[in-house]
């Protein structure tokens, strides 16, 4: 609190000084208009310049890692780096981060878009107004205690449902169990649903808040039910702006580190079973192993998160665009 | 009669209405329903028949309306039940989450807790505390704040006050990248940089610049937002006196918008404080107070609960001090987010 | 088919504010009534009770009693849907579905309505759009947006929607007022077709509209504002701009306030 009234009171701070500066008067402009307008472009140079450094630094060092690894970087399930010679790939990565992830997002898209109908269409007011307030609270919840939450609560009550799942959809394979600790994909994708449900239904609220009286209106007034409303008028006035909320999500999704880390049991190969533990994805793999990795491992770790980096930028670049679009979209019809 | 020819049913404004309560009434009986089944069968996990009392709720309740309302009610109705089957599917996690933080974390949380570190606690014994975890997070969070809101309130002013043309543009759009690094990225950035280009030892300042890559952006955004609330009429009052334009920012702007400004810096650094990969990747933790950020490992409180949980071998007093650490850490960032929304609300109406 | 409504003893409240107090009036079938009268008087507030949409509003509530023929449309068991079904509504700002075409537009209320042949809809379509004197403009142009319409012909477009599903009774919100002077004769000239075969009530803040179109018009007032408004009078078009009977009446329509 102190750190910040101070900081926000800070960049005046070269202003007063500035007028006293020397070697600055030249041009039409004053001395302290050349000096604030070169502070604040520098700042912003000066991000543009760590993205850059972000991304050739990460690349360099990837490539590095690459150009060793003996394997098939996207397609190897090997993970040994360190090994003679080393051999490993993203494969088994890649498929723990897009299952997960795809897991998330099938549990958290549906009900986030219920919670926000509920909120805006269907409870009370009053009711509504605080259920918004506590979920937008929510979305602040650290991942790190939905990580202890995952792993200390919700994995012991995942059993009941895992057995069950065993019994009666096993035979597909995709959901047999052997009776292990609940610590699968599957799990981590409910874990990662409920982390994202908080920001796709906070957006997703804002959205249909906006909606226009009168289309409701014009809907009602037809003698449509309260769902037939919300399937004329709301759901296609709110699709884009659900779809970039569920990219925010997704972005959240994939990136996410510690919870997925302490509930999913780790391994380099990938399981038929949803329900088996095995997997794992690029964030939680880095955060495991970097600490023991050598200069050669940490290489490769870094090269498995230039792709996540580069995945995570192509689905918020979409969720952008999708925005942009429903800007114009809108205004067309305002 | 054109009309009797196209819809038949349409004689009466007298739709046969269920009662109010029916929902309520269908509710109960699936809960009931739900939970004698899960008896009978002898389930055990609160998940299963909650999940039968949802589906015989939900098909209950469409099978029954369907028979006396009519199809389009039946609907309707399915689409409120589903409905409030989501809000509850989503509000029993997360309401127990923040259940079991809270009666799970008040076991050990006391002023000792609050005021001693792990230094001669073994992991799986009882007693120790996070004082030394709450100064590293304080420290940490403190450089991390000091770093990144002049350079990302700066960066806003020239966005909104100057920024035309290519740079502008280059700049909102990196600005839009950034926000979507993932934390462990930003982590990975800064240790490549750091430790293993400047060969520095982990320390807490280490970890400060990695959450400042996180701040940054939230920072711009939201300063920008409400630099932009501010009237042009304010800005051309100003300049028309003859004041020059960077005094007009400093004394006419940025006053106008420093609670929104203030409020956008507390959601950041509310939203860092929880952060814990890249910390893990760049301070490592320590048991001992060190309160030094520029040197050797410090402790922060997320990376407390994670190393509270790994390292501890299953002990309960070990699990007992993650909660407690946890309850402390949301107390935290609530208390963060309540006073940001406090001032927006406060500095709103102007 | 066109049904007769008789209103009596009607309050409406916004929450705890009483929007319109005590109002008794009959509405003739196959006729067109006027709610004339200054800004907040209710008159809108009025002409949605009529359809059960006041209470869409957060915190609209009505008591009393409006029959259509012989049904109290806020009696016990009486379903709001099938009200609005039986009742239509034209508004204020034109609102076509902004996402469906004029086609879909038009048969959105029958499509509510149960399943129809291709063949039986597209019959509805033209004869609505026909009766809204909209189908040779946009016959070429059926699967286009609803919103690329002028904003005349997006209202006209609203009226064939709204036509569509043969309601008894037409209520429009001041339909022209957000519309130009041509495309605001087209709709009067629509109204005066109309009442053929509806029961039409018209909103307006235009006297010389309610002069235009009306059989009968009703005049509302409030005695000051956060009053409830009342209804002062209502007679034949003609009485009420000739020789009104209330002395408020004649002020407002010669202009001497409002």
């Amino acid at each position: 609190m102190d750190t910040t009234t101070q900081q926000t009171t800070a960049p005046p701070a070269p202003g007063p000084a500035a007028p006293a500066d020397k070697g600055t008067g030249r041009g039409a402009t004053r001395p302290g208009d050349r000096i604030f307008l070169g502070l604040s472009r520098g700042s912003g140079i000066f991000v543009l310049v760590l993205m850059a450094a972000i991304a050739s630094f990460l690349t360099y060092r990837a490539s590095l890692a690459i150009s060793k690894d003996e394997a098939n970087f996207f397609t190897s399930f090997e993970w040994n780096p360190t090994g003679l010679p080393p051999e490993f790939g993203i494969a088994v990565l890649a498929f723990g981060t897009i299952v997960s992830s795809v897991i998330a997002m099938a549990i958290a898209v549906p009900i986030s878009v219920g919670i926000a109908l509920f909120i805006t269409h269907y409870a009370p007011r009053r009711l509504g107004g605080l259920i918004a307030y506590v979920i937008d609270l929510l979305a602040a919840v650290p991942s790190i205690v939905y990580g202890l939450w995952g792993a200390l609560v919700l994995v012991p009550h995942m059993d009941g449902l895992y057995g069950w799942l065993d019994d009666y959809l096993g035979w597909t394979g995709l959901f047999a169990w052997d009776g292990g600790p609940a610590r699968s994909l599957l799990t981590v994708g409910i874990l990662l649903a409920l982390m994202i449900l908080p920001i796709i239904t906070n957006v997703s609220r804002e959205v249909f808040r906006q909606v226009p009286r009168m289309h409701e209106e014009a809907a009602l007034a037809l003698g449509a039910t309260r769902w037939e409303v919300i399937r004329m008028s709301v759901l296609p006035f709110g699709r884009s702006g659900v779809i970039s909320a569920s990219m925010l999500g997704l972005g959240r999704a994939l990136g996410e580190t510690m919870a997925v880390a302490m509930v999913l049991s780790p391994s380099f190969d990938i399981t038929a079973s949803l329900l088996d533990p095995g997997g794992g994805t690029f964030a939680q793999n880095i955060a495991s192993k970097f600490n023991e990795a050598t200069v050669m491992g940490q290489d490769a770790l870094i090269a498995s998160g230039m792709v996540l980096f580069v995945i995570t930028l192509l689905v918020n670049g979409g969720a952008r665009l999708i925005i942009a679009r429903r800007k114009e979209y809108s205004g067309a019809n305002a | 009669m054109s009309h009797a020819t196209l819809s038949p049913k349409r004689d009466s404004l007298r739709g046969a209405t269920l009662p109010k309560w029916f929902a309520w009434a269908v509710a109960a009986a699936s809960l009931v329903l739900g939970y004698g089944i899960s008896a009978a069968a002898g389930l055990d996990s609160d998940i299963q028949w909650a999940l039968i009392a949802a589906v015989l709720f939900v098909v209950g309740s469409y099978a029954l309306s369907s028979k006396i309302e009519g199809s389009r009610q039946a609907k309707d109705r399915t689409a409120t039940s589903l409905v409030w089957v989501a809000f509850l599917l989503a509000v029993i996690p997360l309401a127990s989450l923040l259940w079991e933080t809270a009666e799970r974390g008040v076991k050990v949380l006391d002023g000792y807790f609050l005021t001693h570190s792990m230094g001669v606690v073994a992991d799986a014994e009882p007693g120790g505390g996070i004082y030394h975890a709450i100064l590293g997070t304080l420290e940490q969070v403190g450089l991390a704040t000091l770093v990144s809101v002049p350079i990302g309130v700066l960066t806003a002013i020239y966005l909104v006050e100057y920024g035309r043309g290519k740079l502008a543009k280059a700049v909102t759009f990196f600005v839009d990248v950034m926000t979507g690094i993932p934390s462990i990225v930003a982590g990975l950035f800064i240790l490549s940089l750091w430790v293993l280009i400047l060969k520095m030892g982990p320390s807490g300042f280490a970890g400060s610049l990695a959450l400042s890559i996180l701040m940054i952006p939230v920072v711009v955004r939201s300063t920008e937002e409400m630099l932009k609330l501010v009237p042009n009429e304010l800005r051309e009052a100003s300049l028309a006196l003859g004041v020059p334009k960077w005094r007009t920012i400093l004394k006419v702007v940025l006053p106008t918008s420093v609670g929104g400004i203030i409020t956008g810096v507390m959601l950041a650094i509310a939203r860092i404080t929880g952060e814990t990969a890249p910390v893990l990747l760049l301070v490592w933790g320590t048991d001992f107070i060190n309160a030094n950020p520029f040197q050797d490992p410090q402790e922060s409180l997320p990376m407390y609960i994670y190393l509270q949980w790994a390292n501890s071998g299953g002990s309960g007093a070990a699990f007992d001090r993650a909660w407690a650490a946890a309850l402390t850490l949301i107390a935290f960032i609530m208390i963060l987010n309540l006073v940001a929304r406090g001032i927006a609300r406060w500095k709103a109406p102007r | 088919m066109a049904k007769r409504i008789d209103v009596s003893g009607l309050n409406a409240y916004y929450g705890s504010f009483l929007a319109i107090e005590d109002i008794s009036m009959t509405v003739e079938p196959r006729s067109v009534t006027a709610f004339i009268g200054p800004s907040g008087c209710g008159k809108s507030t009025f002409l949605r009770t009529l359809n059960r949409m006041h209470e869409v509003t957060p915190g609209g509530r009505v008591d009393g009693k409006v029959m259509l023929d012989d049904e109290n449309l806020y009696g016990a068991g009486i379903d709001p849907v099938a009200v609005r079904r039986e009742i239509g509504m034209v508004f204020q700002r034109p609102n076509p579905f902004p996402t469906m075409s004029v086609y879909d537009n038009v048969a959105a209320g029958l499509r509510l309505n149960g399943k129809y042949k291709k063949s039986q809809l597209d019959d509805v379509v033209e004869k609505s759009l026909r009766g809204a004197n909209l189908w040779n403009e946009v016959k070429d142009r059926l699967n286009k947006p609803g919103s690329g319409l002028s904003g005349g012909q997006q209202q006209r477009l609203c009226i064939a929607r709204a036509i569509a599903v043969e309601p008894k009774v037409l209520l429009m919100d001041e339909p022209c007022s957000a519309l130009d002077p041509i495309s605001t004769l087209a709709i009067e000239d629509l109204i005066g077709e109309l009442k053929e075969r509806f029961t039409i009530v018209i909103v307006t803040h235009n006297m010389q509209q309610a002069a235009r179109v009306s059989d009968r018009t009703a005049f509302f007032n409030l005695a000051a504002v956060g009053q409830p408004g009342k209804l002062i009078e209502l007679d034949d078009t003609e009485r009420i701009f000739s020789n009104p009977s209330v002395q408020a009446t004649e002020d407002y329509i010669s202009g001497r306030f409002g």
